[in-house]
């Protein structure tokens, strides 16, 4: 990155179980769940940190009008500075951004970042279809919005009708090595993904992403405490968030230039000229089975209309692929909606460090998290890396 | 200038654009936002290809639909694509977070702008929904109820007497009387006045509460030079600062707010004199309880334009305060100005932001 | 003048929140008729209890009981009720301090005027008589003495602790569609689609928002569109939709795109079987009876095929335009 920001390491990471009802803690039990793993993780009381970043999704969600208020006390946060950013499912991602920014500033020395969702108190499908008087309504949820956009993937580039249900049955295997995700199914079989009901053909319902409740946090800090830790910390190498409009003539919503163009940024600042050669590892934000082959392509992994052959050939299994995508499970795994953007970027931070358990790439020493959401109009990205830029 | 950390960039507000009506009926978020994000950039000779982050607030609660900025993102026109951030707070944090970009050095100069409409709902209902969830919301205190609750306190406390309350909003009608943007003003008004009108909520007058409006704030920060290049006396932030208190009303002394005395330090507003404050309250109680929170002298011209008493906007009074506060240093009427946001119930959250000419 | 269209709209949803322990342990208390706090890390006891110390955010669990009486810190009056509060007249609301509690609590002061009411009384609880564990099973608080207060009596101790609490929110909003809005749900009723034409480079939006999202400039003038069109993409939906329960599945949502349109619309494709739709299949609309027509997009029923040959998929749907561009951009005449 530029000379002029502070140098910003990944001091700690927390995360909460991924269920589809937390049923055994309250919204600010569930955060401080997540919080007290990341400042156990950084070695770091709550009085080491300066100031708390929080995002979420909707706030109808939780019926919980700008939650941060009354989340503020049980962050820790009373004389302090808390700011809550919105950006739609990038949300976890750009969160994560504006914490890392503070560090970069100089403004704060350690930041406490948090993503969250309780899903579970009210209805995700109902949040999201809130009545829209005179207009007509015959799009059910975002599976509607995307399917489109997924059959205009597979017309141009040809990929096989099964691409998608390879990308589901991986992450659900690989979901199976981190404790964590929400879905833990051991005796799924190909071949169960392939004849699961079709829901916006042609996604079916085993490449959705659940609905989970959630949280995950991380301590960013600065040059010197990242040197400090007694623990492995991963280094930020590049930062990027991007947006462009909704619907508008000419736009490519397969691979949007603002996807292309805030990976292009963030490769910059990491000096990165060949991501598939100089990624080890990726967590991109996967909430329909398709989208990992069209990220593939619009992150510079595989040429255009290319990404599916990815899948096919096995590259992005931790299980023997060179470029392993979503060890943790990814959002096909786990989805509380305002963490799923973090917990990307966290397990990016724990691939470098070293500490991705079960589903570790052997040896990751850089690895890209990825976050997008709106109608694939809103991104955020970043590079971490094992060593300091 | 004085600044409370080492290595900060200079950061300027070169131009804003704020309109304010009682009801925006046919006009949505977005069509609201294009004159204004367009004034704010033509202000100063740019277009959004001049923009290096842009950064905005809102809440999906007021719009009463979810994804609501997704929509109010076109008035920017952000194809080709932007780096740009929103969040679900007053603008003043969004512009919070614009000085906080161009403090890493990756921008030189940010949009910001913020929108709210209270007129298609109840906003003093709309507002429980910030109340513990488990407890408190659904017992439903409306927004009145909570701040004539601190006003009480306020009262009792000796802080103020009602004459005091009343001085405080004859004083923003009267100073509102030529601030276009401002539904409340009168060039009459008087303490016996405000007096004289019923109590609404005990303890508080319908004057005592700041005037509900809709409407929007646009504006441009630009670091150094390139500030110096686009206005002839650009709004300097010498200091800027936000923090929060723990949000049940029995854990606070209502007639303090730690927060807003924290930010107004760490921003260095004691660092000179200040000329001119504006103040984003709900009530006059608030304006008392921040006079001394803020270190507010005498000599100090208080809402000049009549503050959120005289018109408030939801999720943009605070942008908008700091935006009358640097229209006035950008014209040479004030030499340093307070600008303050603040958000949640009775002061629970408080932005403080020091502006200075050069 | 003509009255401009307007409806209500609710946003509602009953949430059942999960408590976790220490707020469940007050709602429990609540059911069996005590007042649970808890005491932070300096020893102050903080009711309705919190799960971490205000002012440290250290994790604090030590729960203790406190009286269900105790003393006005504040008030005031709600008259008429909020439409969602607990209480049908008008009430106080004030912050108590209970008896063996150091931090006030927030709830109703049931008195009949603001002449009951002052800083300082003594107030008592009043319990519901059947009580399930949510802060309603506390009515209010009365004036000491009053009389109104049944004693509360212990529920069985063995029942099991509250988890959840089901905490209904229901808010109204008047919902006024745009002025370019206004215009083109009235064109509708007349079976005219309209459209906004971009002062930039003569782009053309339906449903007109009057402003161009490229530019971000305002887009005022209006354009009458033509009913056929060709479907820029399209979902098989297997799912019923909430509200249309006209809907079998599965059914075909598509982007139309209207000729001389450049950006689409959701619509409903119908008249060939689902298996036949194809991305730049040519469609039309097909209206309601003129005698049902209203001012809604719904006046169109669906969209069914023309017949005619496909629009060639890279031209279709958003990519349209940019053939349309270079078209313009070399003088030539646009068509579709």
């Amino acid at each position: 990155m530029g000379s002029l920001g502070e140098r910003t390491a990944v001091l700690g990471v927390g995360q909460t179980e991924y269920r589809a009802t937390r049923g055994d803690v309250s919204i600010a039990g569930l955060v401080r769940e997540a919080a007290l793993r990341a400042l156990d993780d950084a070695r770091c009381t709550w009085l080491d940190i300066d100031a708390v970043v929080i995002g979420k999704a909707p706030d109808f969600f939780e019926g919980l009008m700008m939650p941060e208020l009354f989340l503020a006390d049980a962050l820790g946060c009373a004389g302090k500075p808390i700011l809550r950013v919105h950006t739609a499912g990038s949300v976890g991602g750009s969160t994560a951004l504006v914490a890392a920014s503070l560090i970069r500033s100089r403004v704060h020395r350690r930041v406490l970042t948090l993503g969250f969702e309780k899903q579970s108190e009210s209805n995700a499908t109902w949040a999201l279809s809130l009545p829209q008087p005179f207009s007509v309504s015959i799009n059910a949820g975002a599976g509607g919005y995307f399917s489109p956009i997924i059959r205009q993937y597979m017309a141009r580039s040809g990929a096989p009708e099964l691409v998608g249900c390879m990308v589901a049955f991986k992450d659900r295997r690989q979901a199976l090595l981190n404790p964590y995700a929400h879905l833990h199914q051991p005796d799924l079989t190909f071949d169960q993904v392939v004849e699961a009901p079709m829901l916006w053909d042609p996604i079916r319902f085993s490449e959705t992403c659940p609905s989970s409740d959630g949280a995950c946090a991380m301590v960013l800090g600065d040059e010197a405490a990242g040197d400090a830790s007694e623990v492995p910390v991963a280094w930020v190498h590049g930062t990027a968030m991007r947006s462009e409009g909704n619907n508008f003539p000419g736009r490519d919503e397969v691979s949007p230039q603002a996807s292309r163009d805030c990976a292009a940024d963030v490769y910059a600042q990491a000096s990165i000229t060949n991501p598939r050669a100089e990624i080890d590892a990726v967590e991109i934000y996967v909430p329909f089975s398709w989208y990992e082959p069209m990220w593939l392509e619009s992150l510079g992994f595989a040429e255009p209309d290319q990404g599916w052959r990815m899948v096919e050939d096995g590259s992005t299994a931790l299980d023997g692929g060179d470029l392993p995508v979503n060890c943790s499970g990814g959002v096909l795994s786990s989805n509380p909606i305002g963490a799923s953007g973090m917990i990307r970027f966290a397990e990016a931070a724990l691939q470098v460090r070293g500490m991705a358990g079960d589903h570790q790439v052997d040896g990751a020493r850089r690895a890209l998290g990825h976050a997008y959401g709106g109608g694939a109009q809103y991104y955020a990205m970043w590079v971490v890396g094992a060593d300091k830029p | 200038m004085t600044l409370g950390w080492s290595a900060v960039r200079e950061v300027a507000v070169v131009s804003s654009a704020v309109h304010q009506v009682e009801a925006l009926t046919f006009t949505p978020d977005v069509q609201l936002m294009v004159p204004l994000v367009n004034a704010a950039r033509e202000a100063v000779g740019i277009t959004q290809d001049d923009v290096d982050f842009t950064c905005s607030g809102s809440s999906d609660f007021l719009a009463g639909q979810a994804f609501s900025f997704v929509q109010t993102l076109d008035a920017v026109g952000a194809v080709p694509p932007i780096s740009e951030s929103h969040v679900e707070m007053d603008g003043a944090f969004a512009l919070y977070e614009a000085w906080v970009k161009i403090q890493t050095g990756e921008a030189e100069v940010a949009l910001v702008y913020s929108y709210g409409k209270s007129s298609p709902g109840s906003r003093r209902d709309v507002l429980a929904a910030q109340l513990d969830p488990y407890v408190v919301g659904p017992l439903w205190p409306d927004a009145h109820a909570v701040a004539a609750l601190q006003a009480r306190v306020v009262l009792e406390s000796g802080a103020a007497t009602p004459e005091d309350l009343a001085a405080v909003a004859a004083r923003s009608q009267r100073k509102a009387v030529g601030n276009p943007n401002a539904l409340r003003a009168s060039a009459d008004a008087t303490v016996d006045g405000v007096l004289a009108e019923p109590v609404v909520t005990d303890p508080l007058r319908p004057s005592d509460l700041a005037a509900e409006a809709d409407g929007g704030c646009a504006m441009v920060l630009a670091a150094g030079d390139r500030a110096r290049a686009l206005c002839e006396r650009p709004a300097w932030i010498t200091g800027i600062d936000h923090r929060i208190d723990p949000q049940a009303l029995g854990l606070r002394d209502l007639a303090r707010a730690p927060s807003a005395a924290m930010a107004a330090e760490r921003a260095g507003a004691a660092g000179d004199r200040i000329d001119v404050a504006e103040l984003h309250v709900a009530s006059t109680a608030q304006a008392i309880v921040l006079s001394g929170e803020l270190g507010l002298t005498d000599d100090v011209e208080v809402d000049p334009s009549g503050g959120s008493l005289a018109g408030d906007v939801l999720m943009a009074a605070g942008l908008v305060r700091i935006a009358e506060v640097a229209r006035r240093i950008s014209s040479g009427t004030a030499d340093r100005g307070l600008a303050h946001a603040s958000s949640g119930p009775c002061l629970q959250q408080n932005l403080v932001c020091i502006m200075e000419g050069e | 003048m003509i009255e401009p269209l307007r409806t209500d709209l609710v946003v509602e949803y009953p949430f059942t929140r999960t408590t976790g322990p220490v707020v469940g342990a007050f709602l429990t208390g609540l059911r069996d008729g005590r007042i649970v706090g808890v005491r932070t890390s300096d020893g102050r006891v903080v009711v309705p209890p919190v799960e971490a110390d205000p002012a440290t955010g250290a994790t604090i669990d030590e729960l203790v009981d406190v009286a269900d009486a105790g003393t006005v810190v504040t008030w005031t009056w709600v008259d008429p009720p909020r439409p969602g509060s607990p209480w049908d007249r008008p009430h106080g609301l004030g912050l108590v301090l209970l008896d063996g509690a150091d931090i006030p609590m927030l709830h109703g002061l049931l008195v009949d005027s603001t002449d009951d009411l002052a800083t300082g009384m003594r107030v008592e609880a009043v319990w519901a008589a059947e009580r399930t564990g949510h802060i309603q099973d506390l009515v209010g608080f009365a004036p000491e003495g009053s009389g109104v207060a049944p004693a509360p009596h212990a529920e069985d101790p063995g029942d099991e602790p509250v988890r959840s609490v089901r905490t209904p929110i229901r808010l109204d909003y008047d919902f006024i569609p745009s002025s370019a809005a206004q215009e083109y749900l009235r064109a509708y009723a007349e079976k005219r689609i309209l459209g906004n034409r971009s002062p930039v480079d003569g782009a053309v939006f339906v449903p007109p928002r009057g402003i161009d999202p490229r530019h971000g400039v305002a887009a005022d003038e209006m354009v009458e569109l033509a009913h056929e069109g060709h479907v820029g993409n399209f979902c098989v939906t297997h799912l019923p939709i909430p509200g249309r329960t006209d809907l079998t599945t599965p059914y075909v949502s598509a982007w139309i795109h209207l000729d001389g349109a450049d950006i689409g619309f959701l619509g409903l494709v119908a008249g060939c079987g689902v298996d036949e739709v194809r991305i730049g299949m040519r469609v039309r609309a097909v209206w309601k009876p003129d005698d049902e027509l209203g001012p809604t997009a719904e006046n169109v029923l669906y969209w069914e095929p023309t017949g005619e040959p496909d629009v060639p998929v890279e031209k279709a749907g958003n990519r349209a335009w940019l053939t349309r561009r270079d078209a313009d951009d070399a003088g030539m005449e646009c068509g579709a």
